[in-house]
């Protein structure tokens, strides 16, 4: 009984011994927050699509951390302080990036010190304008105005504006219970679009369903969206 | 006098060992390594080494995993594992699913190098098979940089062995990426140089021959002319250094060099190649023994072989019909209804299987196949079709019973049974090999797949396998792409006499006109001949046609069936063709069958291809390990 005692001792104490060296590094405690913002107005996208890198130069090797903006537009990192530079790679995101003079995406560089907040200004193709979601008569009907911001060489056609309704907030291509398409050709009053689509039978049942209206612009893979609402009927 | 005597034992023991040098002793040669010069001293070594690399040559679809092969709503996958990553996603990663789109195996290309060099200065080999070896490798790394081409565009061209200095600085080995049309005309320049140096001889088909370098001329000639002249309209889908994308003003350069590669087979200067027509009176299963009918057949031009015992596939095991299979398993690749339904009439027309008369009524069919009469015999040689049989055996697919009243009856598992109004027996009232929505390896669309099922006997066991080889080059591609070359440069009589040959070969006989050939006839013409072959995937990339086909909206019932012939048709969720046993005693359509179109309820995303799609990922750990390689567009 003495010796097994003894074995526990040694053992806490080497224990003890051994785990006092600092073996780790303190955990990241600045954060990095911040929008992707038109004239101060956040833009909406979907969810998981438009991706953008942070590097950190200096350490060897340069990868990127990839990561995605939520559908509000934002981003969130908890990083080491330390300089970092931001980049949407080329083709991605319904809006113009700055470009370097070479054509390839310019990235926007961030000196974290302590939490740092960050709204990045760039050029959607076009904006979403007073979304009005509504329910009547197991309805949804969305009307929006589309206000043109790009006009230049990098102008985007519309390709279709889509309601989507869904079960979750996530109302987009990807998880809607139903939608509805209005082609870019048939749009004739770009201040007056109006979309309306039947609510289906929601198993299981409830009494709310969320709403948005996306645009998609011909050879731009990402949509942007007008801000998700709740409809409860 | 005995310890003295051992004394004197062990002594002779230290003299004897310690006799060898040092460095003798510690230089063992190993018994179990060869080394290059040994490798490399014998004949029939290198031949084995030369049988590896061919056994390493890879293709994007790989018959050896069959999930490779029919992606794209072609098909349906009936597994369990397989229906999210398949259909409850919209879009495809870049680097495809499961991984399948990317493959930056330079290690195979330093060994191919490596062969080549070592080859070289070997001297056991007499110099024409010394020549004929190098020359095989050298094919080997031509096609593998075609693969990678079509995957990536423009990869960095290592054309030795290159070897590290141990300075710590690794500049030297960091190869930049070279422009895509740089890529093709590297395997265009090769396979020139290749088919003199390699033999005209069609009886070879796993190894390189002349035909085999024309034909991997050809596919690569075309491919780049389309990506010329395709890729103006997805202009985003470029690179300023030309690493992806190639000038519109090269394309009808390499249509003329597609069309001459082509027109050398077909005038024979490289063996005796034709369509196989050994079972006139029955062309679907002509069309199907193209793929496993291994002797005189003249159609196939390159293959990745196989042998029973050395180097076996399961793909007859997975993929054959589930009901009395040869293993409790199969049926995993179910083709999909918008396949299906794209295979031509015989009067070169389109048309939607006939479910429904105009009023809406169900159209009844006395046998199952009924509904299928009529058609491109090219569809019951790539799909197995309800009421047809497999290795002698019919097939059992029927979803359930379908009463006058409109209730229908069936059942969860297999040939469930289930007793009939007005009977007081249970009787079967579901096919053994389904369609039961969710019972993975039944056939969940209605068919399974025919194309590569091996019908030799215990090709379905697990312990057995299946010798099919898989075709990397065959004339019908050959014909194909003189076809499309040939349209391309504006000589649309030509395009139809070559297209007629294949057509004609499927049933098809009614010739198309001058007129008639369109690029939405060849897109499709290559789509049925091709199902399952893997060159739907690069059509869909190199046409440029992808982000159309594939727009993320949910394909509705009425766009399934209507606008059949365009290239561009939307097909992102796979339907089912789902049979039903009409049942009503005393009516004349008692026991005949109706057909439902149906979409899975696995069926949850509707595909979204982004133009980042258009060629592969070159991962973050490739590019940060070379800094010279420059990212893909819109990734």
């Amino acid at each position: 009984m003495k010796i097994k005692f003894h074995y526990i001792l040694f053992l806490a104490i080497s224990t003890v011994l051994y785990s006092c060296k600092k073996d780790n590094y303190e955990a990241p405690k600045a954060s990095l927050t911040g929008r992707i913002v038109y004239k101060g107005e956040p833009l909406n996208f979907e969810y998981n699509r438009v991706t953008y890198e942070l590097y950190q130069p200096g350490f060897g090797k340069t990868g990127p951390i990839t990561s995605i903006f939520t559908p509000e537009g934002s981003f969130v990192h908890l990083l080491f302080d330390g300089n970092y530079k931001m980049v949407v790679p080329a083709g991605q995101g319904p809006f113009v990036w700055k470009q370097t003079a070479a054509g390839k995406p310019d990235s926007v560089a961030i000196t974290l010190k302590g939490s740092t907040n960050l709204d990045i200004e760039v050029l959607p193709y076009f904006m979403v304008k007073s979304p009005l979601i509504s329910y009547a008569a197991g309805k949804v009907t969305g009307t929006c105005k589309l206000e043109k911001i790009v006009t230049d060489a990098n102008a985007k056609t519309i390709e279709r504006v889509t309601l989507y309704i869904s079960k979750t907030q996530f109302a987009d291509s990807q998880t809607n219970v139903a939608s509805v398409n209005l082609a870019g050709a048939a749009i004739t009053d770009l201040n007056n679009v109006s979309l309306s689509v039947t609510v289906p039978v929601l198993t299981p049942t409830q009494n709310y369903v969320f709403a948005s209206i996306g645009v998609k612009f011909s050879g731009v893979d990402d949509m942007i969206f007008a801000p998700t609402k709740k409809i409860t009927f | 006098m005995k310890e003295k005597f051992l004394i004197a034992i062990f002594t002779l023991f230290i003299l004897n060992q310690g006799c060898k040098k040092d460095s003798e002793y510690l230089d063992i040669k190993p018994t179990q390594v060869l080394s290059t010069e040994l490798a490399f001293s014998d004949a029939a070594q290198v031949l084995s080494i030369l049988a590896d690399l061919y056994t390493r040559q890879y293709d994007d679809s790989r018959i050896a995993d069959w999930r490779t092969v029919a992606d794209f709503n072609e098909a349906f996958y009936s597994q369990n594992d397989q229906y999210n990553t398949y259909h409850g996603n919209n879009s495809w990663g870049f680097t495809g699913p499961n991984n399948f789109w990317v493959n930056w195996n330079y290690t195979y290309v330093r060994e191919l190098n490596l062969f080549m060099e070592r080859c070289a200065t070997s001297t056991a080999l007499d110099a024409p098979t010394k020549a004929l070896y190098i020359a095989e490798a050298r094919f080997l790394r031509a096609s593998y940089y075609l693969t990678l081409t079509r995957l990536y565009g423009g990869v960095p061209l290592i054309l030795k062995s290159l070897e590290y200095d141990g300075s710590g600085n690794t500049t030297s080995l960091q190869v930049a990426r070279s422009k895509e049309s740089a890529m093709y005309d590297f395997v265009i320049s090769e396979a020139e140089a290749l088919k003199v140096l390699l033999p005209a001889n069609s009886a070879t088909k796993a190894r390189a021959t002349k035909g085999a370098a024309l034909a991997m001329q050809s596919r690569a000639a075309l491919s780049a002319a389309s990506i010329a002249k395709y890729g103006s309209s997805t202009p985003s889908v470029t690179l300023s250094g030309g690493e992806v994308g190639i000038p519109s003003s090269l394309a009808n350069g390499y249509y003329t060099i597609a069309l001459r590669a082509a027109k050398e087979i077909i005038d024979g200067s490289a063996g005796n190649y034709s369509l196989y027509k050994k079972q006139p009176n029955n062309l679907s299963e002509n069309f199907a023994a193209i793929f496993y009918d291994k002797t005189q057949n003249n159609e196939v031009i390159w293959v990745d072989d196989y042998a029973l015992k050395f180097r076996r596939h399961g793909f007859t095991q997975v993929n054959q019909p589930r009901f009395g299979a040869e293993e409790e398993e199969g049926g995993r690749i179910n083709p999909s209804l918008n396949l299906v339904q794209s295979f031509e009439k015989l009067d070169n027309t389109f048309a939607p299987l006939a479910t429904n008369t105009s009023s809406g009524d169900f159209i009844y069919y006395t046998n199952q196949e009924d509904i299928f009469a009529g058609r491109d015999a090219r569809l019951a040689g790539t799909v197995i079709l309800p009421g047809s049989t497999f290795k002698a055996r019919p097939v059992d697919i029927w979803a359930g019973v379908q009463l006058a009243d409109g209730t229908v009856i069936t059942g969860g598992e297999r040939g469930s049974q289930r007793t009939l109004p007005g009977k007081s027996a249970p009787e079967q009232v579901v096919g053994f090999d389904g369609p039961i929505s969710g019972i993975e390896h039944s056939a969940q669309t209605g068919f399974y797949i025919r194309k590569y099922n091996d019908p030799a006997i215990g090709s379905g066991q697990r312990g057995i396998g299946s010798a099919v080889w898989q075709v990397r080059y065959r004339y019908a591609e050959i014909l194909l792409n003189a076809a499309e070359a040939s349209f391309e440069l504006g000589q649309a009589q030509d395009a139809a006499f070559y297209m007629n040959q294949v057509r004609a070969r499927a049933g098809l006989v009614i010739p198309l006109t001058a007129a008639e050939i369109t690029f939405d006839r060849i897109v499709h013409e290559r789509r049925v001949e091709f199902a399952f072959e893997g060159q739907y995937f690069y059509d869909l990339r190199r046409f440029r046609i992808a982000h159309k086909i594939f727009d993320g909206v949910a394909l509705s019932q009425a766009d399934l069936l209507s606008n059949l012939s365009s290239a561009t048709k939307r097909s992102t969720q796979p339907y089912s063709l789902l049979p039903y046993k009409y049942y009503s005693a005393g009516s004349p359509n008692n026991g005949k069958w109706i057909y439902k179109v149906n979409l899975s309820g696995r069926v949850t995303g509707s595909d979204n291809w982004q133009m980042g799609n258009y060629y592969s990922q070159i991962t973050d750990d490739i590019l940060t390990n070379n800094p010279k390689l420059v990212k893909q567009p819109n990734q």
